[in-house]
């Protein structure tokens, strides 16, 4: 009982649970990306993250060449309450470069 | 629960809601329900220039504008990062987590 079941790694919810106060990424639906310091979760994987930076990617096409013009929107934002329906996966940071 | 408790003790607090539809909606946490749909007051739409078109329902009146939102078109709500204890929202979503 207790600490023992605490820390135990179950189920992927568990998994989760280890990244509790520190940074992780985020993948959300419509080409969204988070990046932030995990405060809380729950089962639906609504999420509160802290020190947020949100990454939108969108894709135009030009109208002559037909080549794909891909751009990305940054911005932070302190403290978010994310909605667990447009989670599709956390995962500690990726390390790029 | 620990989602509805969060934003119980929010209630008074300015917050900016985003839609899933990409508008932001800022005002005064009025109220909120275990499906955590919002009721804000004194509401104006942020950034009103870039949704014309959506933000007319909201535009305009010098009476108090409030509205509900279903919590299940929230993409986000951006939270005033002062007076909130994170400790105590970790271990919260420790005893929650537990509950499976």
């Amino acid at each position: 009982m207790g600490s023992e079941e605490e820390s135990a790694v179950k189920e992927p919810l568990d998994l989760i649970r280890l990244s509790l106060d520190e940074r992780i990424y985020v993948k959300l639906r419509h080409d969204r990306e988070l990046r932030g310091k995990l405060h809380a979760y729950d089962q639906h994987l609504n999420m509160i993250l802290g020190d947020v930076e949100e990454i939108v990617t969108t894709t135009d096409i030009d109208d002559e060449t037909y080549e794909e013009i891909v751009r990305t929107t940054r911005r932070t934002v302190p403290f978010l309450f994310v909605r667990g329906d447009g989670v599709i996966l956390v995962s500690p940071p990726l390390r790029t470069a | 629960m620990l989602f509805f408790s969060y934003f119980k003790d929010l209630v008074g607090r300015e917050v900016t809601v985003e839609l899933k539809n990409d508008l932001a909606i800022r005002g005064t946490l009025h109220s909120v329900d275990q499906y955590l749909n919002i009721k804000l007051e004194n509401t104006r739409v942020v950034d009103q220039d870039k949704y014309p078109h959506m933000s007319n329902f909201l535009v305009c009146q010098l009476s108090v504008r409030n509205c509900f939102i279903r919590g299940s078109v929230v993409r986000y709500v951006q939270l005033p990062p002062e007076g909130v204890d994170v400790e105590l929202l970790h271990d919260a979503t420790r005893r929650e987590a537990r509950g499976g």
